[in-house]
């Protein structure tokens, strides 16, 4: 049966949401907290949607969208423009290269997994910045950024999921 | 059946050939981008400023309950220690009621002297207050974003500065929000002079919590508490903003402690000095000529 045109929309509006929602983050990760010290290392909360949603549903954040969220993430985060439209991609692109091993993997597996990318996205961006700014980046806000990142994984894997379960299950 | 089967046969390697290439063709994007941002061009700017803008009412909306429950917080941590607080604070009026009747005196003791002098009276700064909607002080850039801008009559280049000192200077300015690059910016090379002996210095932040000062003149004695203040050289920020203190003499140089705690800002004032001038008391601007609405206010 072909689907009706309410259908397909609502369809449409469901795919929609993995990149509706990486782009909340963005915008949440910088709302002022005021708690002294936090911003400096605060979670990357759109590099967990990004990673999730690779491994997921890769075909709802195709590169272009990924594209484009890291330029909002630099755009509102005041870092150089395309930082973390690169480093996005990047982490994109090897989810997507290891797409077999992760299907289907634990929910540990995935963790450890984001572990490994989340270090090698924090060594590239550690690396873009100092080239950009020409001098040897202070590395340890980006260490403390990347381990509250990793830390936060579980819990917007969670929300993902249960998200996936609720709104995106046909696929 | 075989119809649709053998054309995405054909078809599907022509798709994975066009997704990859899209795929290394943003990856060269993304690298073009950052190389245009590194050369500073207006475009890049501008289009953050409307990226910034067109957000800023959503970040209006969010950031409030935050700084309610921030306030609350705030509250009830002040009535634990009202009593300690009082019996401080009445020392400390005690101590400052001395130190006001020394700065009338020297006030008076100045003014004439500058008219002996004929110094060219400096103009006072109007201000506006605007409210921090987001605070992106991360590991890569320190800077907030106010909900104040150009109909505001926020510019760019202006000071932004609370009670207690400096915060850092606008850098873009939407229609109705602004960016504040901190003074911890990398990017944020502040003039400065340390003030018992009006050493001049450059204050070089450094992306961490506290910036470094540079450019020191050979032979200059600077010691841990001298303060640091706006020296107004090169014309970017107006001479005289309290700035910070000298809080150690390390290998990496001297480190400057802001006055502000930068983690925390709520308000901010961007200052409009016109051509220059001398931080006057606010109650004063704010009453005679203030060409800038105020919008809120410090608690």
């Amino acid at each position: 049966m072909r689907p009706t045109f309410w259908q397909r929309l609502d369809a449409f509006a469901r795919n929609l949401t993995p990149v509706a929602l990486t782009l909340v983050l963005v915008i949440l990760n910088v709302v002022p907290t005021h708690i002294p010290g936090i911003a400096r290392v605060l979670p990357v909360l759109p590099l967990i949607s990004v990673f999730y949603w690779s491994i997921h549903r890769p075909h709802l954040v195709p590169a272009p969208a990924v594209f484009l969220i890291g330029l909002f993430q630099d755009g509102l985060t005041g870092a150089p423009m395309g930082l973390h439209a690169l480093i996005f991609l990047a982490v994109q692109g090897v989810v997507l290269f290891q797409h077999k091993f992760f299907m289907g993997k634990s929910f540990l597996v995935h963790w450890l997994g984001f572990g490994l990318v989340g270090a090698g996205a924090a060594a590239l961006s550690w690396a873009l910045l100092s080239a950009f700014h020409v001098t040897l980046f202070a590395a340890d806000a980006i260490v403390f950024q990347y381990i509250m990142t990793v830390a936060a994984f579980p819990l917007f894997a969670f929300i993902f999921s249960r998200w996936q379960q609720a709104f995106l299950k046909l696929d | 059946m075989k119809e649709p089967h053998s054309f995405s046969r054909v078809a599907q390697p022509i798709r994975n050939f066009a997704q990859r290439f899209a795929y290394v063709g943003l990856v060269v994007a993304a690298f073009a981008l950052m190389m245009l941002a590194k050369v500073d061009t207006i475009l890049v700017e501008r289009a953050r400023t409307h990226m910034t803008d067109a957000v800023a009412p959503i970040l209006d909306v969010l950031s409030r309950p935050l700084d309610t429950v921030n306030r609350g917080v705030a509250e009830i941590q002040a009535m634990k220690n009202l009593y300690e607080e009082n019996t401080q604070l009445r020392e400390e009026r005690t101590r400052l009621m001395h130190w006001k009747s020394v700065a009338e005196k020297l006030e008076a003791e100045n003014r004439v002297l500058k008219e002996q002098l004929n110094v060219i009276p400096e103009r006072e700064a109007s201000f506006v207050t605007a409210r921090v909607i987001a605070d992106t002080g991360g590991a890569f850039s320190q800077s907030v974003i106010v909900n104040a801008g150009a109909r505001d009559g926020v510019e760019k280049g202006q000071a932004a500065v609370t009670a207690d000192g400096l915060v850092g200077r606008v850098i873009d300015v939407g229609s109705r929000s602004a960016r504040v690059l901190l003074l911890t910016d990398i990017n944020a090379k502040i003039p400065v002079l340390v003030d018992p002996t009006r050493t001049r210095a450059i204050m070089a932040g450094t992306n961490l919590a506290r910036p470094r000062l540079t450019w020191l003149p050979p032979g200059a004695v600077v010691s841990v508490g001298d303060s640091v203040v706006t020296s107004g050289h090169a014309g970017v920020f107006p001479p005289g903003l309290r700035v910070g203190q000298v809080a150690a003499v390390g290998e990496g140089g001297l480190i400057v402690q802001p006055y502000v705690d930068l983690t925390r800002l709520e308000y901010v004032r961007v200052l409009n000095f016109g051509s220059g001038g001398i931080l006057q008391l606010p109650q004063r601007s704010i009453g005679a000529d203030t060409p800038g609405k105020e919008r809120g206010h410090r608690p």
